[in-house]
């Protein structure tokens, strides 16, 4: 039933592929997972001087109504496992970005023995953005580049790097 | 009181009880008989020249040869404080619980229970506070060794730094 | 007369298609793959535990129950409403009162027993036996 990855590739329907993919790139959701310090930075972030609601990114805290998870904090090996589950729950097309050093590859506490370091080892990630918190800038950036890549995907039409959605 | 005064005061109810009395700035510190904590506990609660009514900390510390559970009290009333420390032998401490007469203990002991293995005896709810619940070992023990991995995430991570002066085997 | 009919039924087919429109093209056009984790419910990231139906309490079937018998009532009131006046022009007002008000004072008995009866209060007082 769906149209995913069967069309040909005419300017119409890559047209149409931009234009999904406009749509979605317009209103990322993203779900609120602050887990430690980095998200002070994100509900700046959500804030007024730094707003990321003019990019159309709402925060929501459910993983049902979400399309971006921003990792924003460390990652506990206690966490890592309901993170995993919270991330199988999200609705496709999702996306994640890793806020600061610790969801990116432990930080300041890669080597603790309760840490698990780096978001990556149980989800896939499509940005990293680095920082000790990143400041608001830096995490608009990453959103922003989130953005780029979320524009050069394609659904429709029919080629052999279309985006495949991740089976289990 | 001064906190000597105090720990002077349970010597002299308590006799051979109290093992010794440390003068230790900035907290002088008084080793227990563990058998005898839950009295000592009780009557620095109730008796009202003393009235610690406040267990502001209980931690554990893991020595070579022993653990240690060191208990800070304070009073409210009296706006005075004091220490007591229990020694106990490295494979299988275990002591009488402090629930009963103070019950901020009972998260602290769950934490000493969870990082160091000390079984407190008659405790309401002996389970892991801060490690999952299917962890293995006791982490803040010296000899706890990390394991590799955790339901399949391995716990280590590899240096993404390449170093060009050393060559790499 | 039945062109009044016209303005609600346009809205209808309004309505109905747009949500058709919505749910075919996300039929066509969204990604759709659901696997077994992803449809587990959802408890806020732990695995989920026991049966997801639990029993009502019974004051909830209490309150619905006396709703709906008033909810009737007010339901037979509204055409007396539409019509009183009429009534009134062609001289026969006792009639119609006297008619409407025997209507409500019976259903009014019903009201004081459910009242007395403390089927009205949220958390009942039950008297202590001894």
């Amino acid at each position: 039933m769906p149209l995913l990855n069967t069309l040909p590739d005419y300017v119409l329907t890559t047209k149409t592929d931009e234009l999904l993919n406009w749509m979605r790139k317009s209103s990322i959701w993203y779900m609120l997972f602050g887990l430690a310090c980095c998200a002070i930075e994100l509900m700046h972030t959500g804030g007024p001087r730094a707003d990321l609601d003019r990019f159309g990114a709402v925060p929501r805290a459910s993983a049902r109504q979400s399309d971006l998870m921003i990792v924003a904090g460390t990652l506990t090996l206690k966490m890592a496992l309901r993170t995993r589950l919270l991330y199988d729950q999200m609705p496709d097309p999702k996306y994640v970005i890793a806020m600061g050093s610790c969801a990116s590859c432990g930080g300041l506490f890669q080597l603790a023995y309760s840490v698990c370091d780096g978001v990556d080892k149980i989800l896939p990630v499509d940005v990293y953005v680095p920082g000790c918190p990143p400041r608001p800038e830096a995490l608009t950036e990453g959103l922003l580049k989130l953005q780029e890549k979320i524009m050069t995907e394609r659904w429709l039409v029919r080629s052999p790097n279309a985006k495949q959605v991740a089976a289990a | 009181m001064e906190a000597l005064q105090i720990l002077e005061r349970v010597k002299s109810r308590f006799g051979d009880r109290v093992l010794e009395i440390s003068e230790k700035k900035p907290d002088p510190f008084s080793v227990v008989d563990p058998g005898a904590i839950v009295e000592i506990g009780r009557f620095m609660n109730e008796d009202p020249e003393l009235a610690m009514d406040c267990l502001s900390n209980e931690s554990g510390v893991d020595y070579k040869d022993r653990i240690e559970v060191v208990y800070h009290l304070f009073s409210y009333q009296h706006r005075h404080g004091a220490v007591l420390k229990v020694k106990l032998p490295r494979d299988n401490p275990s002591v009488a619980t402090l629930e009963g007469v103070w019950k901020s203990a009972n998260w602290m002991e769950r934490e000493i229970f969870d990082l160091l293995g000390v079984n407190f005896e008659g405790h309401s709810d002996m389970r892991r506070i801060l490690m999952p619940e299917d962890w293995i070992g006791h982490p803040l023990r010296k000899d706890f060794v990390e394991p590799a991995q955790y339901h399949g995430i391995s716990t280590v991570r590899e240096s993404p730094i390449v170093r060009l002066d050393t060559k790499k085997k | 007369m039945y062109i009044n009919f016209g303005v609600p039924l346009a809205l209808t087919i309004i309505a109905v298609g747009f949500v058709a429109l919505m749910l075919g093209l996300q039929s066509l056009l969204a990604p759709q793959n659901p696997y077994d984790r992803k449809l587990t419910p959802y408890e806020c990231g732990e695995p989920p535990t026991g049966p997801a139906w639990i029993n009502f309490n019974v004051r909830f079937y209490l309150i619905a129950l006396i709703f709906v018998v008033f909810e009737v009532e007010i339901a037979f009131v509204y055409p007396i409403a539409a019509v009183y006046l009429d009534w009134v022009r062609s001289g026969r007002r006792l009639y119609a009162l006297s008619e409407i008000l025997i209507f409500l004072l019976i259903l009014f008995v019903g009201l004081v027993y459910v009242w007395v009866k403390h089927d009205l209060e949220w958390i009942k007082k039950v008297p202590v036996e001894d």
